[in-house]
């Protein structure tokens, strides 16, 4: 089963919940796949790390060949090439590798080569396979990367498969929910929590991907997030409170459900909440 | 000689944003002639201060006046050997004159640019 950990913005607490599902359960593959920032492995540690380098096709002008048409030009909705000198110079960290200028191209001037812009990790940690992407800084996208873990995952046959994915709802998103089964949606007790949990319950149904929300840094007072799950018919999975041993604990980069058994409680709980939640979307939609 | 300035939609202001103005003035010294280009970069994804630039570069510009320019578009301009100048407050005019009396500082610091914002 694979679950995917969204958030429609940054600290909400996606790490946290993907790191403690993973560390909750008997035998979980632990993907991070906010390649901008990922933090995952700090709560983790993974040992025997090997490293595998993620290259992108690149477009290079040859100068000789090139005769100033300017067709790639035209053609990259990027605007990753501009003319200097009648001569069309490629700028690769606008660039979106899609290939158009090699095909448009009339003197065959532009030619694929590749260059790297990120790596992956694989590692462990106890029970838990520790798969972390990077993404080399300047870079304009890490979907490349994120394509490439996933595909691993693919051949994973590990049971429990969590996906903690980047804030937000753009294309780095959406990729790394594709082949989700489950997906958790971290949402804070604030009108602007609401706001972002919007962004990723609007997703979510685009992709008709079954979800549950977990509220995260829950006060005894009202919880407009909670109010909005209520409102919109969105099953809770748990609540994660506010509290100062669990921020401590998480400050250390600890995994709090391995140091105090009642996090260690909250989480196998919500995993189980998932359990049936997956198990009964199945039963009530089996094409899925 | 020609020379080039990122201006607001009123035709009289600097745009401090070079990529993303909506227009250029090319201001012509030999004809005292004043000519507004569009910026197709204006509404671009990404990419727009090479866009711009391309702009100015096949107007045969010689000279940008800007009170800043990121470093893809000031590769565009470089490598087409145009010069680039830093403007002063914001009136189009009082930058014309201070520049035609070799008033304006080269502008040296190029910002690493505001690409990426979109979280694609």
């Amino acid at each position: 089963m694979k679950i995917a950990v969204l958030s429609g913005k940054g600290g909400t607490g996606k790490t946290l919940v993907s790191v403690n599902l993973a560390a909750v359960a008997e035998r979980a593959a632990y993907y991070d796949c906010d390649v901008e920032e990922p933090n995952g492995h700090l709560f983790l540690k993974p040992q025997d790390i090997k490293e595998t380098t993620v290259f992108i096709k690149s477009p290079e002008v040859d100068a000789d060949r090139c005769n100033g048409c300017r067709q790639c030009i035209d053609f990259c909705k990027f605007n990753a090439i501009a003319a200097i000198g009648d001569k069309a110079v490629v700028f690769p960290d606008v660039c979106h590798p899609c290939g158009g200028c090699i095909l448009v191209c009339p003197q065959q001037a532009v030619k694929e080569t590749k260059r790297p812009i990120g790596k992956i990790m694989h590692g462990n940690s106890g029970n838990v396979q520790v798969i972390s992407g990077m993404l080399n800084m300047g870079e304009e996208s890490g979907v490349p990367i994120i394509r490439t873990m996933l595909q691993d995952m693919k051949n994973n046959t590990t049971p429990l498969q969590i996906i903690d994915c980047p804030p937000g709802s753009a294309c780095v998103v959406m990729e790394s929910i594709l082949d989700a089964d489950f997906c958790i949606l971290v949402a804070e007790p604030t009108v602007f929590g609401v706001h972002n949990l919007n962004m990723v319950y609007e997703l979510v149904q685009i992709f008709h991907k079954p979800f549950g929300v977990v509220l995260n840094k829950c006060l005894d007072s009202e919880n407009p997030a909670e109010q909005f799950c209520i409102a919109h018919d969105i099953p809770i999975l748990g609540r994660i409170p506010f509290d100062g041993e669990l921020g401590h604990l998480n400050a250390n980069a600890q995994i709090i459900s391995k140091v105090n058994e009642k996090y260690g409680q909250l989480f196998r709980e919500i995993l189980e909440q998932i359990k049936e939640a997956a198990n009964n979307e199945a039963s009530v939609n089996p094409e899925r | 000689m020609k020379i080039a300035i990122p201006v607001e939609d009123n035709q009289t202001e600097i745009c401090p944003s070079f990529g993303r103005t909506s227009m250029f003035l090319i201001y012509d010294t030999e004809t005292k002639e004043k000519k507004y280009l569009d910026n197709s970069g204006i509404a671009m994804q990404g990419g727009a201060g090479i866009k711009a630039a391309q702009v100015i570069v096949d107007e045969k510009a010689e000279v940008l006046l800007a009170p800043r320019c990121g470093e893809n578009a000031a590769k565009v301009l470089q490598a087409a050997g145009i010069k680039l100048y830093q403007s002063e407050g914001l009136s189009v005019d009082d930058n014309l004159q201070a520049f035609q009396q070799g008033a304006l500082q080269e502008l040296t610091d190029i910002h690493p640019g505001f690409h990426g914002h979109g979280g694609n």
